[in-house]
């Protein structure tokens, strides 16, 4: 088995061991990206350097605990799980001194200029940063075909697109050029990709992560989370970066009732929750397949299969697409071309003669098509006259999405579903029509409405293209999803 | 379908320049977009809770008023990135 085979708890347990050393590791996925990523196209930046100092560091720390666990001292600490494992990060997540482009032009020069609380948290553990991942230009797309620096491929047909926007992110796991990534969700942007790549991600509660750091689309939606070889691996990352943090005021810590004990789980106490609509027209039949197969296993293995119902899940796109333009174009307003990011201000090509050139000029320059079509349609929903129309209607339907899942989690603990309805698409096939790209986050932005957690779990194949299932659980219980979804993964292999 | 003028008008609001093409672009797929939103017109009606807009944050809050030092190096981070600056000052076009 080679070293970029293994998952965080077999390096963890190898560093003990001193089978090897995380520059030994740090080294293998560097040889790895050199070799593959040219057909790939998952990383913006390799940080190669600052990866195997990190990964020195870490080999010290590894080694201080092994001299002292030699002398049989009982009192000392373990290192941290992800000290020494190598990792990517989404270029919309900052890391002091690197770049963050957010797949932008507009930040194709920004250096960030601190580090993303989540970054601290990985750079405390001792975690080994190989590089930047690319995405959608400032995650919004679901293909990676949106960055203004390259479309990442599927490393199971490079035809393929690697969904997006964390695309870079999943397809870097998929490819063994990285042990473990972040990545960012507003509407699926880890689960879709996560699904395309056969890999796992977890988009956490809103609120159970900090957001300090990472470029924000659509605050009362984004959140950073995961994406991972297996589930296990997933619950180590996610404990790593989760919790409150005095930078962002909507992060919170996760109460303690929610935490469970694995010993007194069983599969055979689960209700699971299966909305009809989620299998209504527009999916296909073999994802269908799969998906109602790992169900029926569930069923087999004792869990209660529980019909619901989620009636305005017809609803959740077009709310979804008022609401994300909507704060975008809030959040793209502080682009203006002065204080950092792509500016106009100095070219004298054009006549620059006041602010206002400046700022028209900048933007107009320095988006791509897709932030300018959801700042245009979030400013018309914003403006006034449209405002009652657009955004106050989304608002209201929201809260009615909201309760779908309210109700829902009365009567299930956790909702199964695919998490797309058609394996991952050709690159080109769908770029023409902003709206068929929208419907792919069918499954995935529901749920997002209601601020819940849900993972995308590797499941099957069709072809050789990867199926994911969506397991959504009810706020604060990424314990209970993580553990449902350890469960199925033993059963699915 | 929106009319042109209307997308210039939005662009002039977002502080958007747009080409020609763009413009007739964005024509096309704007007007896509927004028949699309008509579906919410089914959607049933909804007293408007503004207490369940967010999450109970109960357990958050904002932090003290109080000033919190930063290293220097922070504040030169930022305005390193200024792509028009002077003596560690943003440096901006006339209003008018």
């Amino acid at each position: 088995m080679d070293l970029i085979d293994l998952t965080i708890t077999q390096l963890h347990d190898g560093f003990k061991k001193n089978k090897f050393t995380s520059v030994q590791v740090t080294k293998a996925y560097l040889e790895q990206i050199k070799k593959n990523d040219n057909d790939i196209g998952a990383y913006l930046a390799v940080t190669e350097d600052f990866a195997l100092n990190q990964a020195e560091k870490a080999d010290k720390i590894i080694q201080a605990w092994q001299s002292d666990s030699e002398k049989g001292s009982e009192l000392i600490t373990e290192f941290p799980l992800l000290c020494g494992v190598p990792c990517a990060i989404k270029d919309n997540i900052l890391v002091e001194g690197m770049q963050a482009t957010a797949g932008s032009k507009m930040l194709e020069n920004y250096i960030a200029p601190y580090d993303a609380t989540v970054i601290k948290k990985l750079k405390a553990d001792g975690a080994v940063i190989l590089g930047k991942v690319n995405l959608d230009e400032f995650a919004m797309g679901v293909s990676t075909e949106n960055s203004a620096f390259k479309v990442t491929k599927n490393p199971h047909d490079l035809t393929r697109v690697s969904g997006g926007s964390s695309g870079g992110a999943a397809a870097a796991v998929a490819a063994k050029e990285a042990c473990f990534t972040l990545g960012s969700d507003t509407g699926g942007s880890i689960r879709l990709p996560a699904s395309f790549c056969g890999v796992v991600g977890l988009n956490p509660t809103y609120g159970a992560v900090s957001r300090y750091g990472a470029i924000a689309l659509a605050s009362s939606l984004d959140q950073i989370g995961p994406i991972t070889k297996n589930v296990q691996d997933t619950k180590i990352v996610f404990d790593a970066i989760k919790g409150k943090d005095s930078m962002d005021a909507t992060s919170v810590e996760i109460p303690n009732k929610h935490k469970i004990r694995n010993s007194k789980f069983e599969i055979r106490n689960l209700k699971i929750g299966v909305p009809k609509e989620y299998f209504a027209k527009g999916i296909d039949p073999a994802v269908e397949k799969i998906i109602k197969d790992v169900i029926g296993k569930a069923k087999s293995a004792g869990a209660e299969i529980v019909e619901i119902s989620l009636p305005n899940t017809k609803y959740a796109i077009a709310t979804y697409y008022i609401i994300v333009p909507s704060e975008a174009s809030a959040n793209l307003a502080r682009y203006d071309g002065i204080r950092y990011g792509y500016s106009e201000i100095l070219n004298s090509k054009f006549e620059i003669r006041n602010l206002l050139d400046v700022y028209v000029k900048s933007r107009g320059a320095g988006f791509g098509p897709e932030p300018k079509r959801r700042i245009l349609v979030g400013t018309h929903a914003l403006s006034s006259g449209y405002y009652d129309a657009y955004y106050k209607k989304a608002q209201e339907v929201r809260q009615l999405i909201t309760q779908d899942f309210t109700d829902a989690f009365k009567k299930v603990d956790v909702i199964f579903t695919p998490t797309s309805p058609i394996p991952a698409f050709k690159i080109g096939e769908k770029s023409s029509d902003p709206i068929s790209m929208y419907l792919m986050d069918i499954y995935t932005c529901p749920l997002k409405l209601a601020g819940v957690p849900a993972i995308s779990l590797p499941v099957g194949f069709v072809d050789k293209l990867p199926v994911g299932l969506q397991i959504i659980g009810n706020h604060f219980e990424e314990d209970k999803i993580l553990t449902v979804a350890s469960e199925i993964e033993k059963l699915v292999q | 379908m929106i009319s042109k003028e209307e997308v210039l008008h939005i662009a002039k609001l977002s502080r958007l320049e747009l080409t020609d093409k763009e413009t007739e672009n964005m024509q096309k797929n704007l007007s896509a977009i927004l028949d699309y939103f008509t579906v919410l017109k089914g959607a049933p009606k909804a007293k408007m809770d503004k207490s369940k807009i967010s999450l109970d944050l109960k357990n958050s809050g904002l932090r003290q008023d109080e000033v919190i030092l930063s290293p220097a190096s922070l504040a030169n981070n930022l305005v390193a990135m200024a792509p028009d600056k002077q003596e560690g000052y943003f440096k901006v076009k006339s209003i008018l």
